[in-house]
């Protein structure tokens, strides 16, 4: 049977050039319509192998569908669309086109079907993330988005070189689960691990986000971390150190964010503190786990989204970021404020909203598969996640001390997409089955048991009451934190400046050594062969006859002795 | 007084101490009722500890409690002030 299957990717990225290149009255239309587009497309794709290429004399499979592929990409695509209805009147038409195909990259990570489609959309999203990074149109966004794009394409280097590597081993660039036993699958992994954000690295997406323009950061927090999820389910699935580098990032998460006072930044710690809940559920491994961590994928994304368009229109509206500078903002952002706490809802999982259902998978996962220590950290990592997102955000922009700001609401377009992706956050709340069923194993998983429910707003609510008795002690200072990439920021150019130091020393007194042996050879060849030298002085002839009559005689006397 | 008056209407009902001293008395009442709905529910833990009455609401409060003193005391040894990376960024 022959079917014509239309790549959903190429028709965004089709979409984004549009939107660089019409005039302005019609990007509107174009940036709105393209992602719906590409989502009935998403819809058209059956399972299985169904489009094959030749590249580089390797047979590719450029689209591989299958429910899990198809949940990533709907999500993306929505967030296409939700980024898209927030940013067409503010943002810059190349932020605009640059987000949109980089939303098409991940759309494109999603129906991969090998290594070598996987790794070309995987750096189209590194290259229009980085615009999307510099659209920022500040310094510190010029200057971060350097680093992001350094980082990006250094991880894009060793998925590459393990890519390249599984090619020559193996003959087979499949998607299929990897042992980690050799060089080339630990370089895949390191790959993918480094667009998930996992530690060491964890800090370039905190640098790098905060720095993009308000609408910018909507769309970023939604597509890099979430494709390298994808990629680990599909290649790693049940790998045990996932559980201890996402417990790490969990944790790490909550950590920074609780000592941070960019807004934004918060935010950023946040989704790294997610995207470890999802990190720990791929290393289990179990049908139950991996449900959870494409379930929570699917929920972040909004509810993720939704917080920084809160935050991104508390800027745009105020200009400020930072907690210090905010507050009191509910009495003249009401729907800003409501919209934010509907996120901050969702994303510490309370009882009817996206989160509650799609978490609940994940740590149920790990009490299924016996795993104590995970379960207990798991549970009070979602404690810290209220303390963190929960209260800390929504409470510092909006309440707290009056900052004695009085900004309206933003602009419709932006009002509009907060509550699209707030009715979605509590639709899938209310109605888990509209998630469930999408998943990629079945569910048999029932979130709402008095139980959990009552579990879950227990642990919730006695965080809120820590977080209110704590409160002193979490006084907002005009601080940044010291992260891992410290090394390569400063510590490495401090070391780079010491060497350089001690190899301009080292140069310095090469060359007085030299200047000063060159100096003894000259004076000493001056002494003898120069103008006055012994053997270069112009000596007198009276001189030369004597020493010639004195010659002769000692040859007359020598001869004839 | 009639000037500190004028003061408490000027602040947006949210804001006042008195509906500040209502929000806290109802989220104790609110904190009271889960943990006692804990009794009606049958303990179905799956670790043993965390089928316990009440396990949640101390756990939950002492997790908090932990991360907020451990995020103060990393803050002395990473926090810097915000212009830190604009004196040593190359």
């Amino acid at each position: 049977m022959f079917e014509i299957v239309i790549p959903p990717a190429l028709i965004l990225l089709v979409g984004a050039f549009l939107v660089a290149v019409v005039q302005p009255a019609l990007r509107p239309v174009i940036a709105l319509g393209a992602p719906l587009v590409t989502l009935y497309a998403i819809w058209q794709v059956p399972d299985g192998i169904l489009l094959s290429a030749t590249f580089l004399g390797y047979e590719v499979q450029l689209i591989e569908g299958g429910p899990l592929r198809r949940l990533f990409a709907t999500v993306f695509a929505i967030m296409a669309f939700a980024g898209a209805l927030f940013s067409f009147k503010q943002a810059k038409w190349y932020e605009l086109a640059a987000a949109m195909a980089y939303a098409s990259g991940a759309i494109g990570v999603s129906f991969a079907g090998d290594l070598i489609v996987m790794f070309i959309f995987w750096e189209l999203m590194a290259l229009f993330s980085v615009v999307v990074v510099w659209s920022g149109g500040t310094f510190g966004s010029k200057r971060a988005g350097i680093r992001y794009i350094i980082m990006h394409l250094l991880g894009g280097i060793i998925l590459k070189i393990g890519i390249e590597g599984i090619m020559v081993h193996t003959g087979s660039v499949e998607i299929r689960p990897l042992v980690l036993n050799n060089f080339d699958t630990w370089m895949v992994f390191t790959g993918i691990l480094i667009n998930a954000a996992a530690p060491p690295v964890s800090a370039w997406l905190s640098d790098a986000y905060p720095e993009s323009s308000p609408t910018g950061s909507v769309f970023l927090s939604a597509f890099t971390t979430k494709t390298a999820v994808l990629a680990l389910i599909l290649l790693f699935p049940g790998q045990p150190l996932l559980i201890w580098i996402g417990l790490w990032m969990v944790f790490y998460g909550i950590i920074y964010a609780l000592l941070e006072n960019d807004i934004r930044r918060i935010l950023s710690y946040s989704i790294i503190n997610q995207v470890g809940f999802m990190v720990v559920a791929v290393g289990i491994g179990t049908e139950l786990a991996l449900n959870g961590a494409a379930a929570h994928a699917f929920a972040h994304i909004f509810y993720k989204a939704l917080l920084f368009m809160s935050a991104g229109a508390v800027i745009y509206q105020t200009g400020k970021n930072k907690c210090t500078e905010l507050g009191g903002l509910f009495q003249s952002m009401p729907l800003t404020t409501v919209c934010g706490i509907i996120g901050a809802l969702s994303i510490s999982s309370f009882p009817l909203t996206s989160g509650f259902v799609s978490k609940g998978l994940t740590v149920a996962g790990a009490a299924d598969a016996h795993l104590g220590v995970v379960w207990f950290l798991l549970t009070a990592a979602s404690a810290g996640v209220f303390l963190h997102a929960g209260i800390k955000f929504p409470w510092f922009v909006f309440f707290q001390k009056d900052s004695g700001l009085r900004p309206k609401d933003p602009p419709w377009n932006m009002q509009a997409a907060m509550v699209f992706l707030s009715v979605l956050c509590i639709l899938l709340g209310v109605f888990p089955g509209l998630l469930y069923w999408m998943l990629p194993y079945p569910v048999d998983y029932v979130p709402y048991t008095t139980g959990h429910v009552l579990d879950m707003l227990q642990l919730l609510l006695f965080a809120g009451l820590a977080f209110f008795v704590m409160l002193p002690m979490m006084k907002r200072t005009l601080t940044i934190s010291l992260d891992l990439d410290w090394f390569w920021r400063v510590a490495w150019v401090k070391l780079f400046r010491a060497l350089e130091r001690l190899f301009n020393a080292i140069r310095i007194g090469l060359a007085a050594v030299v200047t000063a042996l060159v100096k003894r050879i000259s004076d000493s060849l001056m002494r003898h062969h120069g103008n006055q030298g012994v053997l270069a002085r112009a000596w007198p002839i009276g001189s030369m006859l004597l020493w010639m009559a004195m010659l002769l005689a000692v040859f007359i006397f020598a001869r004839f002795a | 007084m009639s000037d500190r008056n004028d003061k408490q209407e000027a602040l947006h009902w949210l804001v006042r101490p008195a509906t500040i001293r209502w929000l806290w008395r109802i989220f104790g009442v609110v904190l009271g009722l889960t943990v006692a709905a804990g009794l009606f529910v049958d303990g179905y833990g799956h670790f043993g500890l965390d089928g316990t009455f009440g396990f949640n609401a101390w756990y939950g409060f002492f997790a908090c409690v932990a991360m907020v003193i451990v995020a103060k005391l990393l803050g002395f040894l990473v926090k810097r002030p915000e212009d830190y990376y604009k004196k040593h960024d190359v």
